[in-house]
């Protein structure tokens, strides 16, 4: 076991899957000599080389576009988009070239490849860098959607996205790069997609939540004990497909669930959460779904960013409302 | 402008009219001259086959064209008049080459191993349409403008890391161009070095959008210069300064030697699509031109014909064998068991979700209780 941060566990993985498989090979910009711009790439262009962890020119379209044709022929590239908040340029490639390959070619060719990208807020970047923008993603048929929350679930959800036959969009938060260390085994492992992780037990109110926001819903979760309520939490880890069988068996024993996310709520992976439960578990409910998440509004100046983020009043607040029922 | 061209046509000047400013080893009344075609190394049979692979695209666009007007398929990109540019070039990879294609290039997709049937399943919707054969390195028609060109690059960019002899093409138009990943797909392979042929066919229009609309550029081939990386302006109706272009570019790619960018002029006879009317964009007299003098069939006929290796007979003879073996795969095509709703399901993951297994198990149950209405 080593104690490791987020993007240490994340480096770790590439690094171990890269000695595994010599198909796997890393394209980005500022990924090579210099290891990425937050460092998670850090040492692998001295251990494989330019022809594995390869500077590409500024350009996401071409990253994601070559990935995709190399992942045709055989290769298993993991891309680089430096923040979330650029890979609009580069939403044709992956949303109508990769996602639909398999489909469109019914089964004869397909593009496996890894699309890793920093996101989310908290931490102060410039304009455009911090939105989140997993339910595009969510939205494609064909992508399967990776958000971490932990070290240890970094490390073994990228081991099993690089080895997946689908393409994946891994999305790392950024404030969790850093943000905390965790024992981490130092053998390859696997943690699977499409599994949720139940953080938490309770039995009055089911949370759902992903990504930056674990760490805290746990805390505020833990501490309502002494105050008599129960909270359940779960962790979606993957955005798509989501677990809904992990979120049904919870919300069927608490009657009460809170959805919890960063990114905008119209149109978001919360209102399709809400949506299936209602539809599947209608008669479980006990109070209205809530749903706290980003506003719908672009991703705000740093001044009121943790005004807009979902918080720990907000989400006190949502306790309180769905406790009324 | 510094367009590298091969030697043996160095005689023609810059100044000239654009149209004439490119390789040309046919003109149009079927001349040539004898020490040029010999260093082709195409014996006449090479010759005869190029020029049936060009008739049989043209029956089959033309076979396709009635049909949608039949109502047998859907919505189609005809392609008659770039004959020359898309078997000139096909015939020039070998089998294991990687090709991208886009929408409106059945003719090169035919000479390398996608089946005719194929493509009348393609457009008639069936699923398994885009579903190329094991054993073909040919991707599924490109429907995004430009899409497929840094696909390409990545593509031709494996077979370079593992040192493979295959070689990457991918064909598109001149309004392809003005795309931003046309841009992207040119700067990766030239900055990496890949082994990749940017087959450009100029056929003057996109869509009702002519090609000085499309750039201030007076050449495409002349943006190869500005990405470092070879270029040859062709006279895309002229099925050997094709092939001989491709062949060398080909051969550069293999030998690692770089990426190549060929602008082949030619022209589109037909609308865009079954659902474009050009009569309301274009000069008729420019489409009779094309479709006339300068039609690439008509130039290699006569030149056939010169060499003894063409008479009437003997095309009337082969476009009868065409017609039939095209009628027979659109028959098979048409008895092909049709597409049913519950297979959408089967091609999106590697395994399905438990989201889409329901809905699968929803329409499944839907066409069970069909069966029942009809046999009950």
């Amino acid at each position: 076991m080593a104690n490791l941060t987020m993007v240490q566990s994340i480096t770790e993985a590439l690094k171990q899957e890269m000695e595994r498989d010599d198909r796997v090979l890393l394209l980005g910009q500022d990924i090579g000599k210099n290891g990425g711009v937050f460092r998670a790439t850090d040492g692998l262009f001295e251990q494989f080389g330019e022809n594995r962890v390869i500077d590409t020119p500024l350009a996401e379209s071409g990253i994601v576009g070559t990935s995709v044709g190399l992942s045709l022929n055989n290769m298993r590239p993991v891309a680089e988009i430096q923040f979330l908040g650029f890979i609009y340029e580069t939403m044709d490639q992956i949303c109508t070239q990769a996602a639909r390959m398999r489909f469109r070619s019914a089964g004869r060719f397909t593009a496996p490849i890894v699309i890793r990208s920093p996101f989310g807020g908290g931490v102060r970047t410039p304009e455009m860098h911090s939105d989140s923008l997993e339910a595009l993603f969510a939205h494609t048929p064909g992508l399967k959607v990776v958000i971490p929350s932990n070290p240890y679930d970094a490390k073994g959800l990228l081991i099993s996205a690089i080895r997946d036959e689908n393409p994946v969009i891994f999305l790392e938060p950024m404030k969790l790069y850093r943000s905390s260390r965790e024992e981490v085994p130092e053998e390859s492992y696997t943690v699977p997609l499409g599994k949720a992780k139940l953080v938490k037990e309770g039995d009055d109110i089911t949370i759902v939540t992903y990504g930056a926001n674990v760490p805290f819903v746990h805390k505020v979760a833990t501490e309502y004990e002494g105050k008599g309520i129960s909270i359940e939490v779960i962790d979606l880890r993957t955005i798509h497909p989501i677990d809904f069988e992990t979120i049904l068996e919870s919300v069927e024993k608490t009657g009460r669930l809170i959805i919890i996310h960063e990114a905008v709520k119209t149109g978001g992976v919360g209102g399709e959460i809400a949506a299936h439960i209602s539809e599947k578990a209608f008669f479980s409910l006990s109070a209205p779904i809530i749903r706290i998440t980003g506003y719908d509004t672009p991703f705000p100046v740093t001044q009121v960013e943790d005004d807009w983020l979902p918080n720990v009043q907000r989400l006190q607040e949502g306790i309180e409302n769905v406790m009324m029922y | 402008m510094k367009v590298i061209i091969d030697e043996e046509m160095t005689n023609l000047q810059k100044a000239q009219v654009v149209d004439l400013d490119y390789y040309q080893l046919i003109d149009l009344d079927g001349n040539s001259n004898e020490k040029q075609i010999s260093n082709l190394n195409l014996d006449d049979s090479d010759l005869s086959s190029m020029y049936e692979w060009m008739l049989k695209a043209r029956q089959m666009d033309k076979k396709l064209l009635n049909m949608q007007r039949q109502g047998r398929i859907g919505t189609y990109s005809p392609f008659s008049g770039q004959e020359a540019a898309q078997i000139g070039s096909a015939m020039a990879l070998k089998e294991t080459d990687w090709m991208f294609p886009t929408y409106r290039d059945l003719g090169a997709c035919i000479v390398n191993g996608i089946p005719i049937q194929q493509i009348v399943k393609y457009l008639k919707g069936h699923l398994e349409g885009s579903k190329t054969p094991e054993n073909v390195n040919i991707l599924p028609l490109q429907i995004i403008i430009g899409g497929q060109i840094p696909q390409a690059a990545g593509c031709a960019w494996a077979s370079k890391l593992r040192a493979e002899k295959d070689i990457t093409i991918t064909y598109f138009g001149d309004g392809a161009t003005s795309q931003g990943d046309f841009h992207e797909g040119m700067n990766f392979a030239s900055v990496f070095n890949l082994p990749i042929v940017f087959f450009c066919q100029n056929n003057h229009w996109a869509i009702s959008v002519p090609f000085n609309k499309q750039s201030g550029s007076e050449t495409i081939v002349q943006k190869a210069e500005a990405y470092g990386m070879k270029g040859i302006r062709v006279d895309g109706n002229d099925v050997l300064a094709v092939y001989k272009a491709t062949k060398e570019a080909i051969d550069r790619a293999r030998n690692n030697e770089g990426p190549t960018l060929i602008e082949a002029v030619t022209y589109r006879q037909g609308p865009h699509t079954t659902s474009d009317d050009p009569t309301k964009y274009r000069d008729q007299e420019e489409v009779s031109e094309w479709t006339n003098e300068k039609d690439p069939l008509v130039r290699f006929e006569r030149f056939l014909e010169k060499r003894g290796l063409l008479t009437e007979e003997k095309k009337k003879s082969l476009m009868d064998e065409f017609d039939q073996k095209i009628l027979n795969d659109i028959k098979e095509a048409e008895e092909t068991i049709p597409t049913t709703i519950d297979q959408v399901f089967d091609y999106v993951y590697d395994h399905s979700h438990s989201v889409l297994q329901d809905q699968k198990n929803e329409v499944a149950q839907r066409i069970l209780a069909k069966k029942g209405d009809i046999h009950g």
